[in-house]
């Protein structure tokens, strides 16, 4: 049993790590690559979770991960970007080392918030409660820095993947007829924004959100 | 036997639309299948009223007087907003702001959205709730962008970006309403239905479900357009085709209301303290306060009138935090007659902008003058929705603000100012667009007020007399909440 924890918080570390290393990315191409590894990190915790908690429902959702975040998604957005052609854009304008500095303070204090929560967990996956709070926000703050509109979706994508780590390490998942739902509002979502992509750079010429700005209070 | 129709009904008819959406018959269709789904919406609600709740398909739906309530007016007004919609986009589409396509995306989405916004409303399950939530952005984000305009691209992703991660704070809330209640009730599908939470709520651990409460507040609230979150909301009601405006305004706020406050009455089991009432409160006030002194600035018409939902919700919030019996009464009313005039008013300032060309309201003048009908109806709606008596806002609104008066009386003065300041800020605005004089020529076709005046005679009749059988529908729905 100890063993399986140690693998779990081994991998729920490189989850984090890989969180940080979105939000320290600036080419696009990489960033889906990261993503994608976000994702085979969930399959494979989730997986270990189900292998020594003998909870079988979550192969499936080990399953639908993997073939949705880790081929499906990256798939998709690598087809989108070629036909985009943005494969290589590069964002000059974020500030890298004080994003890290914020992204240190978020970590400290999802732990701090996640203690009490976690000390009621019954789960052997209790102490990864606070990294996935931690990778939730960091998602979050990615999604507020970016400027152009595929990296603000990814960072949209490694949130719910942060939330999905939150289910199975805090609860082992939840109900299957939830999960589902959840998986069919991301397929979906994904499709609109891809749409949405080709609609914005027909209208806008790029995809650099910073041309979205003509709608002010005034 | 009612829940499958009131579900199928709609699906089915975003099935059918997403085929045969650019007909020339394809309006009719979409208004007669949101006929079908009042029709059996009414049958739902007769059994209701006679047996009481019920739970239906292994407790996975459970209807009881609060969600009928809504069921029905969501119903009702997609009826109404559709019946505006058939001649609003024939005109539209006659002007070649619409394809066919668009048409066809614009028809099934239509019916979709109310699928989802009724299977939120009806499922038991707290994890459906979000999905369907979610799902009734994605169905509506696609419908914001649907003119194509680049303000209209900006507003579609800025309401599918921040609507996105709030309801994602959302699903976080869901897992540990789940996480709390798999201690209590074990776990699989049944940890996560309203019933069983309902029944064990004073077991659920406190800590636990605060924290999933501020989550959940923040994330539906985020939907409700509940301020500081707001930003979305006036951005996609203006940019969006008026029919989409009306049905956001005067039903998904609602909605997203309705998830807050079956979450609220959880966690009030489980704390036995005001906690969640304050929360509500304070968002409450601040988002009427933020809303009423961001009237003032507004210059597109629609943009106006979003700001005047976002004050209107946040007094509902409010009410609906301040709890006991008047005050949730005076919230559930408030919700109906919100929902009424604000659509009502929105299918006013749709033609209002069609005859103009324009939604600026400095370009918008003399209604009367060549449109009779239509300045009239904005006039009233307007009227109505600021509280003037006796249409039915100002019963709600007069009812929560002395109930302020007696139990928050701190709160009296921040509510009253900020109701002057819509009052004042709205009233002037209008006054020069109906009034006054224009070298505009008429709507060349007849406007669709139909619904405008049946929904504005609903809300002068329940302002002179509520039917004691509504009286006590809501009261017992009161008496659910708490």
């Amino acid at each position: 049993m100890a063993f399986s924890q140690q693998l779990i918080n081994l991998f729920a570390a490189l989850l984090l790590l890989i969180a940080f290393a979105m939000l320290s990315q600036r080419r696009i191409l990489s960033l889906i690559n990261l993503f994608a590894m976000q994702g085979l990190m969930l399959t494979t915790s989730t997986a270990i979770v189900a292998w020594s908690s003998h909870q079988h429902h979550l192969y499936y959702s080990a399953a639908l991960t993997l073939i949705i975040k880790v081929i499906a998604l990256p798939w998709l957005l690598h087809r989108l970007i070629r036909k985009l052609n943005v494969k290589w854009d590069v964002e000059p304008m974020i500030n890298i080392p004080s994003t890290m500095l914020i992204g240190l303070a978020l970590v400290v204090f999802s732990f701090n918030l996640a203690l009490p929560i976690s000390q009621l967990a019954g789960t052997i996956t209790r102490s990864t409660l606070g990294i996935a709070m931690a990778s939730v926000l960091l998602s979050f703050m990615m999604m507020i820095t970016r400027r152009k509109a595929v990296p603000q979706v990814i960072g949209f994508l490694a949130m719910e993947n942060g939330l999905f780590f939150a289910a199975t390490s805090s609860t082992y998942g939840m109900p299957m007829v939830v999960e589902l739902g959840i998986a069919l509002d991301v397929l979906v979502g994904s499709f609109i924004f891809g749409i949405f992509f080709f609609q914005i750079r027909e209208t806008f010429d790029s995809l650099d959100t910073r041309h979205m700005e003509k709608l002010k209070e005034d | 036997m009612e829940i499958l129709l009131i579900l199928g009904i709609p699906l089915l008819g975003g099935l059918l639309l997403a085929l045969f959406g650019c007909r020339k018959w394809a309006p009719e269709l979409n208004a007669a299948m949101s006929f079908g789904t009042f029709l059996a919406s009414l049958w739902l609600t007769a059994r209701i009223i006679a047996h009481g709740p019920i739970t239906a398909y292994q407790e996975q739906f459970f209807i009881d007087p609060f969600n009928v309530f809504l069921v029905t007016i969501t119903a009702f007004v997609a009826l109404t907003t559709a019946l505006f919609s058939s001649p609003y986009m024939h005109n539209e589409a006659a002007h070649g702001k619409l394809s066919p396509n668009r048409l066809r995306l614009y028809h099934s989405m239509y019916q979709m959205f109310t699928f989802t916004m009724l299977l939120a409303l009806t499922t038991n399950n707290m994890g459906i709730l979000w999905v369907a939530m979610e799902a009734a952005t994605l169905t509506t984000v696609l419908l914001v962008s649907l003119y194509r305009t680049p303000a209209s691209l900006e507003a579609a992703w800025k309401y599918f970006i921040l609507c996105g991660v709030g309801i994602a704070q959302a699903l976080f809330g869901t897992i540990l309403l789940y996480f709390a209640a798999e201690k209590v009730l074990g776990a699989g599908g049944n940890a996560l239905l309203w019933t069983h939470l309902d029944a064990v709520k004073t077991q659920l651990e406190p800590t636990v479900l605060s924290l999933a409460f501020v989550f959940l507040l923040v994330g539906y609230g985020t939907k409700t357009g509940l301020a500081p979150l707001h930003n979305w909301l006036p951005d996609a009601h203006a940019e969006g085709p008026t029919p989409i405006s009306a049905v956001l305004s005067g039903l998904l706020l609602n909605v997203a209301l309705y998830a807050v406050v079956r979450s609220k009455v959880l966690v009030d089991g489980a704390l036995g303290t005001h906690f969640a009432g304050n929360l509500m409160m304070g968002f409450g006030l601040l988002s009427l306060v933020v809303a009423a002194f961001s009237l003032s600035r507004q210059k597109d018409i629609k943009r106006l009138f979003a700001y005047s939902s976002i004050e209107h919700m946040g007094i509902i919030t409010f009410a609906f935090g301040m709890g006991g019996s008047v005050a949730t009464f005076a919230a559930l009313l408030h919700m109906t007659m919100h929902s009424l005039t604000k659509s009502a008013i929105f299918f006013a300032v749709g033609h209002a902008a069609q005859k103009s060309g324009t939604q600026m309201m400095e370009s918008i003048r003399g209604l009367i003058k060549t449109n009779p009908t239509i300045g009239w109806g904005l006039a009233l709606g307007t009227l109505a929705i600021l509280g003037m008596p006796p249409f039915g806002v100002f019963a709600s609104e007069f009812m929560i603000i002395t109930t302020a008066m007696h139990e928050h009386a701190w709160a009296t003065p921040f509510i009253l100012i900020a109701l002057g300041v819509a009052f004042a800020a709205i009233f002037s605005k209008v006054q020069t667009m109906v009034f006054g004089e224009t070298e505009l020529p008429r709507l060349p076709h007849p406007p669709a007020l139909v619904p405008v005046f049946a929904h504005l005679a609903l809300v002068l009749l329940l302002g002179l007399y509520i039917p004691p059988y509504l009286a006590n529908w809501y009261r017992q729905a009161a008496a659910l909440i708490g």
